[in-house]
């Protein structure tokens, strides 16, 4: 399967020819924001426009901040402080800062549920599923390191707890752990570390975006019927796709203002809605808070770290046969990372020859309860473990709650592309779309 | 369809709202209509004078509010003295001079005192680094109808003893119905009439600790006006963009929709948009 046939850039005047001969940029740009776009694509194709300016957003006010930030942890919490009170609009830019990571959190996870739902991540595109989840990774560690920052108590103590997980794999944990801090424990080293990665990895995810473009702008945009644009002529690609510009950049820009409006009445009127009031008591070693809670987007995956304790069997099993190396600390980890893993081997393990979730009734279902998982998941991460519900302590319900989401990608996606009998999917995009927006009839 | 899901999520909320505001904060954290709550609330400078005094008189014996300025004293959106005034406030205390390090008199570039007392906490950020409103059940609807409710929390602390007192360790605890454990080493700040407010405000207990809590939220968040004003220009400004936007899409798209490709007046037939 081939690249969709459609108009290539034509340089006319003398200028644009010798420009092209020499350095074709013009015609690659026009060929990005030229190419045919499945017509049929929904609102939820606008988050990789809402991803876009996140990181975009994200980088210009990160600059910003960083020339008033001052990485030492007795200057650090009073220079956030600084930049709060005295810089012009430096309110306005840590405020838009802190909460783009979360708005830059919501959109990548509709994005990929986004991706999930629709089977986005099937032949061919499975490299640009590879990259998403290599770029959601990069996300996670970005902001991970981006909060230990303004040297709060959260920032301390979670930077102790997340890099305490390192610690935990057999042989050279405590060695890894201690050159990742620079030091024994969380200290100055660790900040300046912090601060020198955190600055440099949102140009790693910049790169990775790119790649991720380009795979996608290979293969052609998946669609909600999961149908290939058809690609004989170009006649034939023009009755599937309308061209990305202007038709789906007014589209997605229509919708990033939308959210917009939201993003600026989150700054506006209640901007530490998402935060955490510890944060906003200078570290402090000596002085361990009550509830030490990861941000909201770490939530699901804190969950899962959190439901393998020594009493589950699979960690018994895993120590014993392990010979005391693999502990629940360990298998913790393992199955933290484990989680996006398998998410990200999916194109492997879903082996129904229907892309798209619309035409696969008994699929829906378990996506459903996956998405449901996975807010049930957020949910937990946040309980205190020893808390009840229903009877049972938080631990098992995360326990449960962790189980389907492997059960999901391992038994499940396997099971149902041989077993389930999905729907039919309309023969073309065109078809589908009409069937949504009937034409008139010819005059 | 999706007009009635909406419809029926936003009843869900406002009645959830309802019900949950009935359930009352933790440890009796009580909901105190501050006139600056809201997208339109504003900071009651007087409130904030107020609040001052009370913190100069009988806070600041113990405590700090060391990343604050003299200065902001008269920024607009906070108490807003006069010149004059700051410059008088700050000539109460003294500052260590950043370039001989001695001791001087303090002026208004100079910042608020430490906290004198080890065992006190600093209070500049101490409305927003407490939070009197959390749930239900985990869920963040109670500090989403009504605010992380940090200065709730600190009305609630200084109204909050009940008279008991016990010894542990060598140092006397207080009960404090607010204070998470129920014992707290502060002892009782504010008993009412602790201060005389030249306005003739009332000055009962919780008054001054209303006034108090108001000034605290100040300190912590001293561009809050700033911040809504900005705000609501913002959502103003992007609302009437999407609006705009809403109707570009709608036109350039109705070429394509329930029009037939290559038809009278579809794109294939308007050409290449770009030129």
């Amino acid at each position: 399967m081939g690249a969709i046939p459609h108009d290539h850039y034509e340089p006319k005047s003398r200028f644009e020819k010798w420009l092209h001969e020499r350095l074709p940029i013009v015609g690659l740009v026009y060929d990005t924001i030229m190419i045919p776009t499945p017509k049929n694509l929904n609102w939820m194709w606008i988050w990789g426009i809402v991803l876009a300016f996140c990181l975009v957003l994200q980088i210009v006010t990160g600059i910003i901040l960083a020339m008033h930030y001052t990485p030492h942890i007795s200057m650090a919490f009073a220079s956030v402080e600084h930049i709060m009170r005295d810089v012009n609009g430096g309110w306005a830019i840590r405020y838009a800062h802190a909460n783009g990571a979360t708005l830059f959190f919501i959109a990548v996870y509709l994005h990929i549920f986004r991706g999930l739902y629709y089977g986005s991540y099937k032949a061919p595109r499975e490299i640009t599923w590879i990259i998403g989840m290599l770029i959601y990774l990069a996300m996670m560690a970005t902001g991970f390191l981006g909060y230990v920052l303004p040297w709060g108590q959260m920032s301390f103590w979670g930077a102790t707890v997340i890099t305490g997980l390192f610690g935990a794999i057999p042989g050279i944990g405590e060695s890894l752990q201690a050159w990742l801090l620079g030091g024994p424990s969380v200290d100055n080293a660790t900040l300046n570390r912090f601060f020198s990665l955190h600055y440099l990895l949102p140009f790693v995810i910049a790169a990775l975006v790119a790649v991720h473009i380009w795979a996608f702008h290979t293969t052609g945009n998946s669609n909600p019927t999961g149908v290939e644009v058809r690609r004989g002529s170009k006649e034939e690609a023009a009755k599937d796709t309308v061209p990305f510009w202007p038709y789906f950049v007014i589209k997605d820009l229509f919708a990033l203002v939308v959210i917009l409006v939201i993003f600026a009445a989150i700054i506006g009127f209640m901007p530490n809605f998402f935060g955490e009031p510890d944060n906003y008591k200078m570290a402090n070693p000596l002085q361990t808070p009550p509830h030490i809670v990861p941000e909201w987007y770490y939530l699901p995956f804190y969950a899962i770290l959190r439901a393998f304790t020594p009493d589950v069997w699979a960690v018994e099993f895993a120590h014993f046969i392990s010979g005391g190396i693999i502990t629940a600390k360990f298998f913790g980890v393992i199955a933290m990372f484990g989680s996006i893993f398998v998410m990200a081997l999916v194109p492997w393990l879903d082996t129904s020859k229907t892309r798209s979730g619309r035409y696969r009734p008994a699929f829906r279902f378990f996506f459903w309860l996956l998405a449901f998982d996975f807010m049930f998941l957020m949910w937990l991460g946040a309980r205190p473990p020893t808390e009840t519900m229903l009877g049972y302590e938080m631990g098992v319900w995360s326990l449960i709650a962790a189980t389907y989401w492997f059960v999901y990608f391992l038994v499940i996606l396997p099971l149902l592309g041989v077993f389930e009998k999905p729907l039919t999917p309309p023969a073309t995009i065109e078809a589908d779309f009409d069937s949504h927006y009937p034409p008139k009839p010819a005059e | 369809m999706f007009k009635k899901t909406l419809l029926s999520a936003f009843m869900v909320l406002s009645l959830g709202s309802a019900g949950f505001a009935e359930e009352g904060g933790e440890h009796g954290v009580e909901d105190i209509a501050f006139s600056f709550e809201g997208p339109f609330g504003l900071f009651d400078k007087h409130q904030l004078q107020r609040g001052l005094q009370v913190y100069s008189e009988v806070c600041a014996n113990c405590h700090g509010l060391n990343l604050v300025a003299y200065r902001t004293l008269g920024d607009p959106g906070g108490p807003e003295l006069e010149a004059g005034q700051v410059k008088a406030y700050a000539a109460q205390f003294e500052a260590v001079d950043a370039e001989t390090g001695d001791y001087r008199t303090a002026i208004p570039s100079d910042k608020f005192n430490s906290s004198t007392y080890d065992g006190a906490p600093d209070l500049s950020l101490m409305a927003k680094a407490r939070a009197g409103f959390h749930g239900p059940y985990g869920l963040a609807f109670n500090p989403l109808f009504r605010g992380v409710g940090g200065p709730e929390y600190i009305v609630a602390i200084l109204n909050g003893y009940t008279g008991e007192e016990k010894e542990q360790a060598g140092s006397v605890l207080y009960e404090n119905t607010a204070f998470p454990g129920g014992w707290i080493s502060m002892p009782p700040p504010l008993y009412g009439e602790d201060v005389t407010f030249s306005d003739g405000s009332p000055n009962d207990l919780k008054s001054e600790a209303i006034d108090m809590a108001a000034f605290l939220m100040w300190t912590a968040e001293p561009k809050m006006m700033a911040r809504k004003n900005a705000g609501m220009i913002a959502v103003l400004f992007l609302s009437f963009l999407a609006i705009m936007l809403y109707l570009t899409n709608k036109k350039l798209w109705s070429g394509v929709k329930r029009k037939q490709w290559g038809g009278k007046g579809g794109p294939a037939e308007q050409g290449d948009p770009i030129e």
